[in-house]
């Protein structure tokens, strides 16, 4: 077995290809071989969501991804969801609605109400609270997460 | 300023996955540290063997052996080894032996397996009833870390007067904190020109602690440690006191290789090993007279403070002084014992203690009302403190106090009386869903107990800065509850400048002023009103010097710090913390003002419990409390919403399960914390009441919502089945079936 494999992939619209350990994560490739230190590892073994990302569209806990699967692949972190210097309509949100506290949840959460948001438009409180139950916090008791999602999802700031 | 929503300083940063916590800053050459643990509660360590197949040579291995200075870390009491040396006592099944670091994460990590442990096993004891019964003594000569006790009146002369005298036993578990950034250090030591520098960056809620710690730990003075708070994810207690122990290992390590050291730990290890809630059992003995008039209360207040005595003095004597709760009473006796277990040591813990004896006095106080053929509004309205009465430690209120009034609010809000009454009728009928409603009255001390903030004497300052933008200088660490903000808002309000020229300085040692430790709820009304001291200071200082003229504009201001700067290379003002004249206090008698003031609060919450499974879903939930004035009501709501969700968690479902001590549903998946589909949306209504002590009348408001949410839930599961044993949290489905089947059973 090769100690290490080239990995080309997608990440956040820019191509890249790296050599990698064949039994990497793709959390770790993401963290300690892109430096995109923005996702978080909070459990590493699928409970916590700290780690979500969207992958080829799906949103995914990396911590779970080995390498080998995303061969070619399309990866979106929460680094990839501002236009340049502009925050996505729901990163402005979290900032004004308080919804990120410690904001060691807060990657993995912008990228679960992403997907939610991009799926369900006009979520209810419980469709967002089941969108969001991979995704713990230990912070917020999620209100303040919920009122960021119905503010980006009215486009306006509430 | 004060009293505006305004946007936390590092909320970009944190939606754009920029801010820097430990584990991503990026350290080159750094060597990963693992550590090495007993497998056993007790026993001497007799050797330490390293099995074949693991090339030791390319390891960085630190024992006890190799420790510099004092072997020992510094805490309210020195008892505890960083390191346990060949010969010494192991304490619990997670005590620390060995620390290794390797270039391969993956490889340090095998090796830590193949460390093995030679001990000499001793009979260990693992509860409160096997320490206090002596089983064995493990501490001191009576396995107590700590005993207060604290007396008005005599209790004792009324038990036989009394027209009811009622008693309880009540007990609450361990509680994780359960961050979402486990524990993690970085450490660099530099040696030069045989001077040893010492470096840490990490996951902390008090630098200066950490900062003692090295220090004794190398043997060093002041200026050669360096601590740094990262950003940091989430702690709630659990970064108060534990950073000194894997602070001091990281640093041990990258001392020994020469090399940056990272120390993360995985999810298990963080849970095994680091501190938690203490356990707690309380007994209460109270009597009343024919009308429910409170006469006497006797508490026994007893709490697990495993292996070492690390913060448990200080949580016994919060617990102690919350344990009487909110009402009047003229003769009180409180014994409090933290006693010492072969357990992984606790330590803090949102509350700090006020939860556990909370827990007790706000079940038992529903227990009596329906005892006494009283309503739990009635019994409790009866006795509340009000403005001239006098608490267990003949400390006086002072402000104007309406619990009565608050407790109304609270019940309004949820629509107690309509809900009580409907839900007595719909749990008549057949189906498998009963409904309750309940609540509890409590307190919460702000700021360090007794002379705590006196012996701290913290100081804290403002920097003006070259671009004309002033900088504060603390070391208050953000943990997401909002310092950063909270005390932008604050110097900004001093100064009437705009909130965007006012920022916080990294907290880093070599920087910041020694503002106290970020716990006890006391970062904005303590440090708050020193910063606005020093603000003021500041801005006389500039006026004094001919760079100010009042009244000034933000453009005036900035010209006239800037030029300040140019001309005088850094211009600054410390405040320090002033004991208010009125405020006086003796550690040896416990009596006098125990904390400066208290938050006050009504929490109610609507129950469902499902009859089949015996699960219950929180339908509502209600806050009421007075917290003096409200610097950034959004931050705030957020923190009361948090600390909901934590005391819920604590009620019903966060039990730590232990083997031999340890424990070992030490995962997500097993210790189940609440997600965003288990909870209700949580109503909060602040009363303002200004208080002087704080800035612009700000009192403290962290850990307030700690205290409530676990005996307003029991309660609302009495009122739901009826009278059931209800003593003790979390009251998981399994527990709540047993106690159902109790009453069935007779
Ligand atoms: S780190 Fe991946 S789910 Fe927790
Ligand atoms: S903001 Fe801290 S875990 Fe969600």
């Amino acid at each position: 077995m090769a100690d290490r494999i080239t990995l080309t992939l997608k990440v956040n619209g820019e191509d890249r290809s790296l050599s990698v350990h064949p039994f990497a994560r793709l959390l770790d490739v993401l963290r300690e071989d892109l430096h995109l230190t923005g996702t978080k590892e909070g459990c590493g073994e699928g409970e916590c969501g700290a780690c979500t990302v969207l992958l080829n569209g799906q949103v995914v806990n990396s911590c779970l991804v080995p390498v080998v699967q995303v061969q070619g692949a399309e990866v979106i972190t929460v680094e990839g969801l501002a236009q340049g210097e502009n925050l996505s309509s729901l990163q402005a949100a979290f900032v004004t609605h308080n919804g990120a506290q410690c904001g060691f949840c807060t990657p993995g959460m912008l990228i679960a109400a992403t997907d939610l948001l991009n799926r369900c438009p006009n979520p209810t409180d419980g469709e967002i609270r089941d969108g969001l139950a991979g995704n713990l916090c230990r912070c917020t008791g999620y209100s303040k997460i919920l009122d960021a999602v119905h503010s980006a999802a009215d486009g306006v700031a509430r | 300023m004060i009293g505006a929503s305004s946007n936390r300083k590092e909320g970009r940063a944190k939606v754009s996955g920029t801010a820097c916590y430990t584990d991503d800053k990026f350290v080159p050459g750094a060597i990963h540290g693992v550590t090495v643990r007993s497998q056993v509660p007790r026993g001497i360590l007799k050797g330490i063997h390293f099995d074949d197949g693991m090339p030791w040579s390319e390891f960085t291995i630190v024992t006890a052996a190799d420790i510099p200075g004092k072997n020992c870390v510094a805490s309210v009491v020195h008892d505890q080894p960083f390191l346990v040396g060949i010969g010494e006592e192991i304490t619990h099944m997670e005590q620390p032996v060995v620390l290794l670091a390797h270039p391969d994460r993956h490889l340090a990590e095998k090796a830590r397996n193949a460390v093995r442990l030679e001990v000499e096993e001793l009979p260990a004891i693992l509860d409160i009833q096997a320490s206090l019964g002596l089983e064995q003594v493990i501490y001191g000569a009576d396995n107590l870390l700590k005993e207060i006790r604290i007396q008005k009146g005599d209790p004792e002369t009324v038990w036989d007067q009394a027209a009811h005298v009622i008693e309880g036993e009540y007990r609450t578990g361990a509680q994780e904190q359960m961050y979402l950034e486990t524990n993690a250090m970085v450490a660099v030591v530099e040696q030069a020109a045989a001077e040893t520098r010492v470096t840490v960056w990490g996951s902390l809620q008090c630098p200066y602690y950490v900062h003692t710690a090295l220090k004794q730990l190398f043997g060093l003075p002041d200026d050669r440690v360096r601590v740094v708070a990262m950003e940091m994810g989430g702690a709630f207690g659990g970064k108060e006191d534990y950073p000194s122990v894997n602070g001091g290992h990281a640093a041990l390590l990258a001392w020994k290789s020469g090399k940056p050291v990272k120390l993360v730990y995985d999810r298990e290890e963080d849970l095994a090993c680091t501190t938690k809630r203490h356990p707690s059992r309380t007994r209460l003995k109270t009597a009343f007279d024919a009308e429910g008039q409170l006469l006497a209360i006797a508490i026994d207040f007893v709490i697990d403070g495993g292996a070492y005595a690390t913060m448990s003095p200080v949580v016994l004597s919060r617990g102690a002084l919350h344990a009487a709760g909110v009402y009047r009473c003229p003769h009180v006796q409180v014994h409090a014992r933290a006693v010492a277990t072969n357990t992984p040591p606790p330590g803090a813990f949102r509350g700090f203690g006020a939860p556990q004896s909370l827990f007790a006095m706000e079940r038992h106080m529903d227990v009596c009302a329906r005892k006494l053929g009283l309503d739990p509004v009635g019994l409790r309205r009866k006795n509340f403190l009000r403005r001239g009465d006098t608490m267990a430690t003949g400390q006086v209120i002072r402000e104007d106090l309406d619990l009565g009034g608050l407790m109304d609010r609270a019940l309004d809000e949820i629509g107690y009386r309509d809900k009580r009454a409907a839900f007595a009728l719909t749990n008549e009928e057949d189906g498998p869903i009963k409904r309750g409603v309940g609540f509890s009255v409590f307190m919460h001390g702000c700021g360090f107990t007794g002379s705590g903030e006196s012996y701290l004497a913290s100081v804290a300052g403002v920097e003006g800065l070259a671009d004309g933008s002033v900088s504060i200088l603390a070391a208050s660490t953000e943990m997401g509850q909002g310092k950063n903000t909270v005390f932008s808002q604050i110097v900004a309000e001093a100064l009437k400048l705009p909130y965007e020229m006012v920022d916080v300085a990294e907290v880093d040692t070599d920087r910041v002023p020694n503002s106290g430790p970020t716990v006890a709820s006391r970062s904005t009304m303590m440090v708050g009103r020193i910063l606005e001291d020093a603000a003021i200071g500041f801005k006389q200082s500039l006026v004094q010097q001919g760079f100010l003229q009042e009244p000034y504009t933000a453009d005036s201001f900035r010209a006239g710090v800037r030029q300040a700067v140019a001309t005088l290379g850094s211009v600054k003002c410390y405040g320090q913390y002033h004991k208010p004249a009125d405020i006086a206090w003796d550690d040896a008698t416990y009596q006098g003002d125990a904390y400066p003031t208290y938050s006050w609060a009504c929490y109610a919450a609507e129950v469902a419990v499902d009859l089949d499974i015996y699960e219950v879903k929180v339908e509502e939930f209600v806050t009421v409390q007075e917290v003096g004035r409200v610097v950034n009501p959004r931050l705030a709501g957020g923190q009361i919403e948090g600390g909901v969700a934590q005391g819920i968690g604590w009620g019903l479902w966060e039990e730590v399960t232990t083997q031999q001590g340890r424990m070992i549903n030490n995962q997500m998946t097993n210790y189940i914390i609440p997600t965003s589909a288990d909870l209700p949306r949580i109503k909060v209504v602040f009363l303002e009441n200004a208080h002087p002590a704080g800035p612009g009348g700000a009192k403290g408001i962290g850990e307030l919502p700690m205290d409530g949410p676990a005996p307003a839930l029991l309660n609302a599961l009495v009122d739901a089945l009826g009278p059931l044993r209800l003593d003790e949290v979390p009251m998981t489905p399994d527990r709540l079936m047993d106690r159902c089947e109790e009453v069935s059973h007779g």
